[in-house]
């Protein structure tokens, strides 16, 4: 979490930026310009936002495999099952009960 | 000026309804007058209102668990009578009465008396056992507290202003909706769980880092008390289960206050996705309860069988394993809504692979006895009580796991049967053994074993009268909430039900003359050593009641019962070389003002008054930003005084020892 | 006297400085997962509910693209900047501090802006979050994120003041630690929130 070199803290900080920037324009152009089919785009969608956070947790909240304590880490792997098994669930319930049940 | 109260909301419709409030005023009156007569409001605010001190706040936490167990069990006893008289008759209780009764009671058991009875247990027990001085942020364990209480307070006053919710604990729109229930019942429910479950959420992070954070060197996660792990695994569940609470009761709240559509009828509300939401939640929240019950029996079966306890790692194993596998199977709760057979059959199997790791515990326990040279202690009473008792009703789970046997069961009086059987010896009966094992610790003297065990056969014969008759019912095809029916081949289950209730009621009596009677007899029985039942683990190194710092010089943790350890070596209740300062928190009233601001920002959204809302949301934030800002919250406990009150503590077991030789 | 007693960890501070920082920031950070959780009930409730429009309005008709785009912009540089008054704070550089803060204030400042612009304009079109369960769904996900804004907001400026006023103590920058997870965690909601709102809304 700390790092001594201010350098190095800027560059992420930058690096991140700019990663972000790009992982945000990509989908934003793909809607702009229906240049793909909805499916596909909600696909590149999903995929850009996905790396994007992963770039937010790697170089705006530094988290990494070395310096993050070990208790943070599993934190947030247990609520990402934890939100996959919540959100997942109730995806397949809901759209379920949608097909049967006409809610 | 007051929003949509007026004088109505007084309960003067109905004799019962009276009567009620005039006990609610009574009881608070008579409380307020016997403070005053002792002149001890002073006290009462220095000492323990804003206290930080985990221990301190544990009792109250448990103080209020028992105020609450009163109140919900005349809720219970209320119910039973109706229902053993009400055969082609009103019974007593008019329909819209017995509702809000069968409400408040579900309500009132699972928020307002089994969470803080858990709460207080793990705040007064947990810390001693890790070998620390308190819990990681002892100001929001105080806030929890006060927000608990506030919820409670909501609770107990819409019995004196207004009304309580008639649609039952788990309030599923949309007759809980602004549509159907436009008055304030269902808001008082909402806003009691929505405060409190700030609490509970605040409580759960709270252990999670001091028993991550704070354990004493040399105690690894393999080395800590099984009441630890089960602790720490709870705590896990309170923290990640509330915010789906939050969100349910928050989006009707919306509906209900801004005209929305989450759960209407209409204009594109989806009620089903309330129970979804709510049951993410709900089913997590029965395994909070239950996990720290499970620990408590296992200390209390090794300490009085007086033997190791038997498969420690597959007790945790199976903690974390019940933990992880409670989020996957909470549509059990709603097999009949129209899910597919698919959906259905998967949670109905997660639901039957969740009972095995609660098997696997079981025989834990039987083994740890097994061999034994058991002392009959209540606490252990209630432990082979729970272990019969349970184990039928986790049968009983199992049929009703089974999504096409749950059709003809579901809500009928098996399944309150059933979860009663869950609840009762599981829940309560480890608490309440809890309650009996730690009393020394926390008071310094020990519970009559007499009336101990009086209220525990009281308890034990009550429960199987009152509810195995429900069992019977259900299969005869009783619904449950039926304020009347006209069956006459269900009366004398009933009558018998009721008669269970009586028995239960005869048992809290034992409770209550137990606490005065040793009360009375305190200095006979007082516990100087610390450590009544030649304990195995920390929490009996310590003084009863412990210091404010509980530990003078932290231990080093060698084994995973570091006290039976110490004792073998020789090395316990030395004295240490020299006392160092000691740094504690100071107290704080913000916790309490806060809680109390939290009551009347509940009690004026209820009642639409938004002035006095806003006022309190305001004062809300300022004192919680003042505390924030604050950087002067310790004070110091000098090594002098430490040594004084610890050669006090050797002088009291010295001559203890020469008493006994 | 026996070793053990001998080595016992003295009695204060347990830890120190340093382990009450870190306790705070992993409770803290236990804090955030819980609000996780919030908001990924929150979307999926929206997800369930985005074809609930009751023959109202839907997204397409009511989201534009270059508002959710310049909020986007502005929430994304707002964090960058917050990561240099972190930076900043480690050196002991008020006035640099203060000035990151003020332009991290300034630009979550314009996004709240922006947001309560996009739902006057909404609800003053009769698509307020009373009309449909999509859109309750909508005001509720993004109000509850944009609330969340706001309370960072309110803390920025408490912050600036204990900057200014106490220095950057431990406590203090121990506090803006804590604020930045916080700001970086609603960044990465609002990554949720235009890839399932806005952009699908819009296909």
């Amino acid at each position: 979490m700390e790092n001594p070199n201010n350098d190095h803290g800027l560059r992420s900080y930058l690096t991140g930026f700019v990663l972000a920037v790009v992982l945000t324009a990509i989908p934003f152009y793909v809607v702009v310009t229906h240049a793909l089919s909805p499916r596909r785009a909600l696909l590149v969608i999903g995929v850009a936002a996905v790396l994007q956070i992963l770039v937010h947790l790697r170089y705006f909240l530094h988290l990494n495999f070395t310096s993050t304590p070990k208790e943070n880490l599993l934190a947030i792997v247990f609520t990402a099952v934890l939100i996959f098994i919540m959100v997942g669930g109730s995806f397949w319930i809901m759209f379920d009960l949608h097909t049967r049940m006409a809610v | 000026m007051f929003g949509r109260l007026t004088i109505e909301a007084l309960p003067l419709y109905s004799a019962v309804a009276a009567g009620g409030a005039a006990v609610t005023v009574g009881g608070a009156l008579l409380v307020a007058i016997v403070i005053t007569w002792l002149g001890a409001w002073r006290y009462l605010w220095t000492e323990w209102l804003t206290s930080v001190d985990h221990k301190r706040i544990g009792i109250m936490y448990i103080v209020l668990a028992l105020v609450m167990l009163l109140r919900g069990f005349v809720d219970a006893i209320m119910m039973r009578a109706q229902q053993a008289m009400a055969l082609n008759s009103g019974g007593y209780l008019p329909p819209e009465h017995f509702d809000q009764i069968f409400s408040s009671h579900g309500t009132i058991m699972i928020f307002f008396m089994a969470m803080p009875f858990m709460t207080g247990l793990i705040n007064i027990i947990m810390p001693l056992q890790i070998g620390t001085r308190d819990v990681a942020f002892p100001f929001l364990n105080s806030l929890s507290l006060w927000l608990t209480a506030s919820g409670a307070g909501l609770v107990m006053v819409s019995l004196v202003i207004g009304k309580f919710s008639t649609a039952g604990w788990t309030g599923y729109p949309p007759y809980s909706g602004a549509e159907y229930n436009p008055g304030v019942g269902v808001d008082y429910w909402i806003w009691a769980i929505l405060i409190s479950g700030v609490g509970s959420t605040l409580s759960g992070i709270n252990f999670i880092v001091t028993i991550l954070k704070r354990r004493a060197p040399g105690m690894t996660l393999m080395r800590m008390t099984p009441f630890v792990w089960t602790a720490l695994c709870s705590s896990v569940l309170m923290a990640f289960a509330f915010p789906a609470l939050t969100v349910a009761c928050a989006l009707l709240a919306l509906d209900r206050l801004f005209g929305m559509h989450f759960f209407t009828n209409a204009h594109g509300g989806n009620m089903m996705n309330y129970p979804n939401l709510f049951w993410i939640w709900g089913h997590p929240e029965v395994y909070i309860l239950i996990l720290p019950a499970f620990g408590i029996f296992s200390e209390v079966v090794a300490t009085f069988a007086r033997k190791r306890l038997f498969g420690y790692k597959s007790l945790v194993y199976a903690t974390a394993a019940i933990a992880i596998l409670s989020f996957t199977v909470w549509l059990h709760h709603f097999f009949t809504m129209g899910s597919s057979p698919n959906v259905n059959a998967f949670f109905g199997i997660t639901t039957m692979i969740i009972a095995v790791p609660t098997g696997v515990k079981v025989f834990n326990w039987l083994l740890t006895m097994y061999r034994g040279r058991i002392d009959f202690h209540p606490s252990m009473l209630w432990t082979v009580g729970f272990m019969v008792t349970f184990v039928i009703g986790g049968m009983t789970g199992v049929l009703l796991a089974i999504p096409s046997a749950d059709f003809l069961m579901h809500n009928t009086t098996f399944l309150v049967a059933h979860f009663h059987n869950m609840i009762i010896p599981g829940v309560l009966f480890g608490y309440v053994a809890g309650y009996m094992y730690w009393f020394p610790k926390a008071f310094g003297f020990t519970l009559d074993r007499k009336w101990g065990a009086a209220s525990f056969w009281c308890w034990m014969i009550g429960f199987y009268l009152a509810f195995m008759p429900l069992y019977v019912l259900g299969f005869m095809g009783m619904p449950r909430r039926m304020e009347h029916y006209n069956d006459p081949s269900w009366q004398p289950y009933l009558m018998v039900a009721a008669a269970g209730a009586g028995l239960i009621l005869v048992g809290i009596a034992c409770m209550a003359i137990q606490l005065v009677v040793s009360v009375r007899d305190r200095r006979r029985t007082a516990d100087v050593s610390g450590d009544p039942w030649d304990g195995r683990t920390l929490e009996w190194a310590t003084a009863s009641p412990p210091p404010a710092y509980n530990f003078a010089v932290l231990p080093e943790v060698r084994d995973r019962e570091p006290l039976l350890d110490m004792k073998e070596r020789g090395t316990a209740w030395q004295r240490p070389p020299a006392y160092q300062d000691i740094h504690l928190p100071k107290n704080s009233m913000v916790g309490v003002v806060m809680g109390g601001l939290a009551f009347v920002l509940g009690f004026a959204i209820i009642w639409h008054i938004w002035w006095l809302a806003a006022a309190c949301g305001l004062a809300m934030w300022v004192a919680m930003i003042a505390r924030s800002s604050d950087d002067d919250a310790e004070f110091k406990v000098s090594a002098a005084e430490v040594k004084q009150i610890e050669d006090a503590r050797y002088r009291a077991l010295a001559s203890q020892t020469a008493s006994r030789t | 006297m026996s070793a053990a007693v001998m080595h016992a960890t003295p009695a204060a501070p347990e830890g120190g400085a340093a382990a009450t920082h870190e306790q705070r920031a992993l409770g803290f950070w236990l804090y955030l997962m819980g609000d996780a959780v919030i908001f990924a009930l929150l979307f999926a409730t929206y997800v369930i509910m985005v074809d609930n429009t009751a023959g109202g309005p839907g997204g397409k008709a009511l989201f534009n693209l270059r508002n959710a785009g310049l909020e986007t912009l502005l929430l994304l540089v707002s964090s960058t900047t917050f990561g240099f008054a972190s930076l900043t704070a480690r050196t002991g550089n008020r006035t640099a501090v203060l000035f990151w803060l003020l332009v991290t204030f300034v630009l979550g400042a314009g996004f709240v802006f922006l947001e309560l612009r996009e739902f006057a304009g909404m609800i003053g079109a009769g698509a307020g979050p009373d009309r449909s369960g999509f859109l309750s769904a909508f005001f509720t996900l993004v109000g509850t994120h944009g609330l969340h804004v706001s309370v960072g907001l309110a803390w920025i400026l408490i912050m600036s003041g204990q900057v200014m006023m106490k220095g950057l103590s431990v406590p203090v920058t121990s506090r803006l630690f804590r604020l930045g997870l916080f700001w970086h965690f609603l960044d990465i909601a609002w990554v949720g929130i235009f890839s399932i709102v806005y952009l699908p809304g819009l296909l």
